[in-house]
């Protein structure tokens, strides 16, 4: 009886820890807002009627992911008449589905989501605009033109455009240059778009990608994928990482095989791979941005729609339908103007 | 280990009759749930009644916190529509661990039904003839896959936990490979307006979970195979000696939590429109938790269905609650934890005090 109780609290206890161990990655506080919330008053920041927005996004399981959150909450503190619900931290679409369907219940304004999975969760956002409330969503695509009011999306085919051009640039017509490419998660559209942009644009300088594996956008997953890409190529001259939260774990790899022959570029944009630029001694010499304050457009964006208001910067009257980020490629020169709006991995 | 020994292990194994083995079942079944509600009252009931109080504090929680937005119909189905799919895991769930196995593979299998009944020629099956095809199919995977942990641990002498863990990898490598890592949309009109739609105001993936639970209870407190669920889970040396199929049957109950997860994956399915390899992150944590604070013991022999789904409705309401008062996923799955806790240990109180 008493083995059997404690072989049950053990496993319990153990399960515990498992399913909270995907939720434990918390980067620090960033107090950029970004954007027009500093502006002077009579401009869209004026305080209007209260909006409640409700905000729903994957688990916080890497840097870019944590700091999409803190900005979407520092984007809605900075207003007064914003009240956000926040439903953050989910990777099981069931449960993301359950958060929409509350918000709807709830009788939000407006929903600011993004999806773990744009497909599985474009009915509930249908549901959701059916009801009246605008969805926006924000960096994984519905796979409905209907299901989002506004969609907030970064550049993932030019990031990898953005990166293939700074390695042409680098090989300087050598068209025998050996590249390798850190995928993130493969089977997210996102990561699809960025290699295809990569390729395309080593395709006009007449370069292709030599070695290629995946990882999952985690410093674990990262340094696994690093070492055995070092492994399997000897000699590499340029290096794209799709994520430089991973980056953390593929210059670890990089550190432990003692390599530094070949020049690597980065992605995302954290604090971290940009210190590691500004050094001016890693192998790190650039990274290709994606912007993490997505949902804190969206935020932005939910509380002009509810309130009626436009981006005061258009002429247009209304809310735009889409609107995609740049994907500016940061280097040892540029580094000082895109550090303060980086996030911490 | 067992509380109650059985004159079965210590009978000649020549002297086996049916009276035997209707005799092991029935010590399996006496220490088995109390079935009806004068029987809950009667041994062992403080259980069930530790649950209804959690859920209803729980409940008073969300009425306090919540008001009207929690104690409305729309947000207790939304409660339920949550619950139903992990829900209908942790039935089989609770079946596997009663008869002294585990199941890790469960999440896996649900991706992999959910992504072999929605590829390409599944599809194109299902829009020429009926769209019963695409739950055929998730449904034969999972039991398939099933059979493959249950033949392992029977017969292949490799302990559950392994068997599934192996299981657990290849059946998610497997579901990448067929869907190339991407996400299946579901264009079939008729699967998704006959899962989408509410019958008496109850949403159909609702009710699919009621019936899988009533079916789950009938089978293990009203049936031979349930009671010798219980005895194999109790004592699976004296189960065999009274001459019980111990191999054939644990089979059987790895193919029935296969199903388990071929029918939740049509329900994921179903509420999501997709079939994608990482559907089912994590519900065998989930699931063997519900299970686990329901009463079911982990190392077999006593299980209760009325406990597990207890313990999926306290999980999703807990979520709920904390969705509704705005707290964040790390608080929740610290709460977890400590619910996870509390209810065992209260369970042991409960547990020892009556017939000891």
């Amino acid at each position: 009886m008493k083995l059997k109780s404690t072989a049950r609290i053990v496993v319990a206890g153990l399960a515990v820890l498992a399913l909270s161990a995907c939720v434990s990655n918390t980067p620090e506080k960033s107090d950029n807002v970004g954007g027009t919330s500093n502006a002077k008053a009579g401009s869209n920041d004026e305080k209007g009627d209260t909006v409640v927005i409700g905000f729903s996004a994957p688990a916080a399981d890497h840097g870019w992911m944590g700091a999409i959150s803190d900005q979407a909450k520092a984007a809605a503190d900075a207003y007064e008449d914003v009240d956000l619900r926040l439903a953050e931290g989910t990777n099981d679409v069931s449960l993301q589905i359950s958060q929409v369907e509350t918000f709807i219940n709830d009788k939000v304004d407006a929903i600011v989501l993004l999806p773990f999975d744009g497909a599985a969760m474009t009915p509930v956002a249908l549901k959701a605009m059916e009801a009246g409330i605008p969805v926006i969503n924000v960096d994984r695509e519905f796979n409905d033109a209907n299901a989002a009011r506004v969609t907030v999306l970064g550049d993932n085919y030019g990031m990898g455009v953005s990166a293939g051009a700074y390695v042409c640039e680098q090989a300087d017509g050598n068209k025998n240059a050996v590249v390798a490419e850190i995928a993130g998660i493969d089977s997210l559209p996102l990561t699809q778009d960025r290699s295809q942009g990569f390729k395309d644009a080593l395709a006009e300088c007449g370069l292709d990608v030599d070695n290629r594996v995946a990882a999952d956008f985690t410093v674990e997953g990262g340094e696994k994928a690093a070492a055995n890409l070092l492994q399997a190529a000897p000699k590499i001259d340029f290096l794209w990482n799709h994520d430089d939260d991973q980056g953390v774990g593929v210059l670890a790899a990089i550190k432990n095989a003692g390599r530094d022959e070949f020049t690597m570029v980065g992605g995302a944009g954290s604090a971290n791979a940009m210190r590691e630029i500004q050094s001016g001694k890693s192998v790190l010499k650039a990274t290709v941005i994606y912007p993490s304050t997505q949902a804190a457009d969206g935020i932005k964006l939910a509380r002009l729609l509810v309130q009626q208001k436009a981006m005061s910067d258009l002429v247009e009257v209304t809310v735009p339908r889409t609107i995609q980020l740049d994907a500016p490629v940061v280097t040892e020169e540029n580094v000082d103007d895109f550090l303060p709006t980086a996030f911490e991995s | 280990m067992s509380d109650t020994p059985t004159d079965a292990a210590v009978t000649p194994p020549p002297a086996v009759t049916p009276a035997d083995t209707a005799r092991v079942e029935k010590e399996a079944a006496r220490r088995a749930e109390p079935g009806g509600l004068g029987r809950l009252l009667r041994s062992g009931g403080g259980q069930t009644l530790g649950l209804v109080l959690a859920l209803a504090l729980l409940a008073l929680v969300g009425v306090v916190t919540g008001g009207e937005r929690f104690a409305s119909i729309d947000n207790v189905m939304t409660i339920l529509r949550l619950a139903a799919v992990i829900g209908v895991v942790s039935i089989g769930m609770t079946f596997v661990i009663t008869g002294g196995g585990i199941d890790l593979s469960v999440g896996a299998l649900v991706a992999l039904s959910s992504v072999w009944c929605t590829t390409l020629s599944t599809q194109a099956m299902a829009n020429d003839y009926h769209w019963i095809f695409i739950v055929t199919t998730a449904l034969l995977v999972g039991a398939g896959a099933g059979l493959i942990n249950g033949l392992l641990v029977a017969y292949g002498g490799v302990v559950p936990f392994i068997a599934t863990l192996a299981m657990m990898a290849s059946a998610r490598g497997l579901a990448e490979i067929i869907s190339a890592r991407k996400t299946q949309i579901v264009s079939v009109p008729g699967f998704t307006d006959a899962f989408s739609r509410d019958i008496l105001g109850v949403s159909v993936l609702i009710w699919i979970f009621v019936i899988v639970a009533v079916i789950g209870w009938v089978v293990l407190n009203r049936t031979t195979f349930g009671r010798r669920t219980l005895a194999i889970g109790g004592n699976p040396e004296a189960s065999r000696l009274a001459g019980i199929n111990v191999r054939r049957h644990t089979v059987l109950l790895y193919v029935l939590v296969g199903l388990c997860c071929g029918i939740a994956a049509v329900m994921l399915v179903a509420r999501t429109t997709t079939g994608s390899a990482t559907h089912g992150q994590l519900y065998e944590l989930e699931a063997i938790a519900a299970v686990v604070i329901g009463g079911t013991l982990l190392s077999g022999g006593r299980g209760t269905i009325v406990g597990t789904v207890f313990g999926v409705l306290i999980f999703a309401t807990l979520t709920n609650v904390f969705v509704l008062n705005n707290l964040s996923i790390s608080a929740q799955a610290f709460t977890k934890g400590l619910i996870i806790v509390a209810a065992v240990l209260l369970q042991q109180r409960f547990a020892r005090r009556p017939g000891s």
